[in-house]
């Protein structure tokens, strides 16, 4: 008997655990750990957001579905990983303290065979002054949609705002990334589009004035650094399909910022010319920038060997080149492909707890030093076929006798598709569809835009909301690993 | 005619910069008929992306 744990029940960690579960035979264990009771449709959080779904609509409860699957789930953080035992015994283990289960606070060690490190993104709040609650939690001076509980928050401050607005009180939003290394700067794009439709249903859009801030350096880079669409018989740029879309609905835009300063109703920040400037709100839900879960990890003998195993963003060192060195020197096979780290072969990293080689846009700084560029997306599609694709390796490698990874998930050899909502309605809702293939450019492969243009493509309509909403409602269904689960794509 | 879809934009503002929809263009993105249309499209799209993405 052998035992696989994954570290992280997100979407990748989900996928894998589900997909390794029913692939291996009974006489091998699955182990979950991870410190939430819930699992969280993500990307619906920002019809949360908006006062459009409840939170009920896009969580559900992990244990009775691991629990009928045959998942042994624990409710636990990870906090240290032992890939080569102790003094007293060689077998690798992870030390996890419980958050629920009624044994919170309490330690336990697990021994594993196969590891996957699936633990997400910690949301670093702390990293922009006045973000956070001083305590690494979101601050009271914006919202956020990174959780359910949080874009039920950014709900109710928006009825308010709304409700000043129907008393003749204008209002500014600001909507966006919240430091200049943030990634997931779709989240931000859809938030405000939904907040625009929102404003405009409830007949007070003209009380409005919405900016959207961003550390991109154009609108539309979307930490891809850009994509072309194949679009009426041009290659046309997403800046220019993203600037569209804003310029028709009034909006406003901040490009090239790092928020370095938040406070009530004010932000300052720092532009890639160097100036410093202000802008102020009376609502704000800015992106924090991603961090490791800042796990530890230690040799047999004790020492500190986190170094060896983890970048120092936190992020699980992988099979990727980390010193390609300057962005002319980049190329798509930088990015790893099976996912196992370097040092231990049994080890693996998934979504967003893989360290990538680098950005995938041009770095970029301020005059000052100040580091302004979006840092690769990871999310959604890429993340659960990295999910799957390293379940079947690790599958091959416990009962298939296979000595190294049989599959590969690498991020310039997939593509995604990302349906981001304009705003919400049968009849009345868009949504922008996009697909992009590969996600990282490959100019050796795609001379040119770096893509395939068969591939890349990019519409705006209800046809693309209609798309959103049953996505919505298949990747619950999956999750809930409810009948023919396995037939909807990751 | 068109230009009675664009709403004002200030001239060298970003905004200006960029292309705008007009009318038909707008009125197609929630025409029900060519969305079902567009619906399928982007389907088959999505697919053929997922097909080639696995390996």
């Amino acid at each position: 008997m052998a035992r696989l744990i994954i570290m992280g029940g997100g979407v990748s960690g989900h996928t894998a655990a589900s997909f390794a579960r029913k692939w291996l035979g009974n006489e091998h264990e699955v182990v979950v750990v991870t410190p939430n009771s819930l699992w969280n449709w993500i990307p619906s959080n920002i019809w949360v957001g908006v006062g459009e779904m409840s939170k009920e609509e896009v969580v559900f409860p992990l244990a009775p579905v691991y629990e009928k699957a045959g998942i042994d789930f624990r409710q636990a953080k990870a906090v240290s990983i032992n890939p080569e035992g102790k003094a007293d015994s060689d077998n690798a283990f992870i030390t996890i303290e419980y958050t629920g289960q009624g044994k919170e606070g309490q330690s336990e060690e697990l021994t594993y065979d196969y590891l996957i490190n699936a633990t997400g993104p910690k949301l670093n709040f702390g990293a922009t002054p006045g973000l956070s609650d001083g305590k690494g939690g979101l601050g009271e001076h914006t919202v956020s949609v990174c959780t359910a509980d949080h874009a039920i928050h950014a709900a109710l401050e928006l009825d308010a705002c709304v409700e000043k607005m129907k008393k003749g009180e204008r209002q500014k939003f600001l909507i966006g990334t919240g430091h200049g290394m943030c990634t997931c700067q779709g989240a931000a794009f859809e938030y405000i589009f939904n907040i625009e439709h929102v404003l405009k249903d409830k007949g007070v859009r003209d009380m409005a004035d919405i900016t959207f801030i961003t550390n991109e350096s154009f609108l539309g880079d979307f930490g891809m650094g850009g994509i072309h669409f194949s679009m009426g018989g041009y290659a046309t740029s997403s800046k220019v399909f993203a600037e569209s879309l804003y310029a028709e609905r009034g909006m406003d835009w901040i490009i090239g910022a790092h928020v370095n300063n938040v406070e009530a109703g004010k932000v300052t920040y720092e532009s890639l010319d160097g100036t410093m400037d202000e802008q102020e709100f009376d609502f704000a839900m800015l992106i924090p920038p991603f961090a490791g879960a800042g796990l530890k990890a230690f040799a047999k003998d004790g020492s500190d060997i986190t170094d060896t195993i983890f970048a120092p963003n936190g992020f699980m060192k992988v099979d990727a080149k980390y010193d390609a060195g300057a962005y002319e020197n980049w190329k798509a096979t930088d990015w790893p492909r099976t996912l196992q780290n370097p040092t231990y072969g049994n080890m693996f990293a998934v979504g967003i707890a893989f360290a990538p080689p680098h950005t995938i846009s041009k770095p970029m700084s301020s005059p000052n030093g100040t580091p302004i560029n979006p840092t690769p997306p990871r999310t959604g599609m890429p993340s659960a076929m990295m999910g799957k694709a390293v379940a079947q390796s690790i599958v091959d490698m416990m009962v298939n006798g296979a000595t190294e990874p049989t599959h590969t998930a690498s991020m310039s050899e997939m593509g995604a598709a990302c349906v981001a909502s304009a705003g919400k309605g049968l009849f009345t809702g868009t949504a922008a569809a996009m697909t992009v293939y590969p996600i990282v450019p490959d100019f050796e492969t795609y001379p040119g835009v770096g893509r395939d243009m068969n591939g890349t493509t990019g519409e705006l309509g209800l046809a693309a909301h209609w798309v959103k909403h049953i996505l919505h409602h298949l990747f619950l269904w999956k999750a809930k690993l409810k009948p023919g689960w396995t037939l909807i794509p990751e | 005619m068109a230009s009675e879809h664009v709403k004002h934009i200030e001239p060298y503002s970003p905004q200006f910069g960029t292309m705008m929809p007009l009318g038909f263009q707008k009125k197609m993105r929630t025409c029900v008929l060519w969305q079902i249309v567009r619906f399928i499209a982007i389907n088959i799209r999505m697919t053929i992306l997922i097909l080639k993405s696995h390996h």
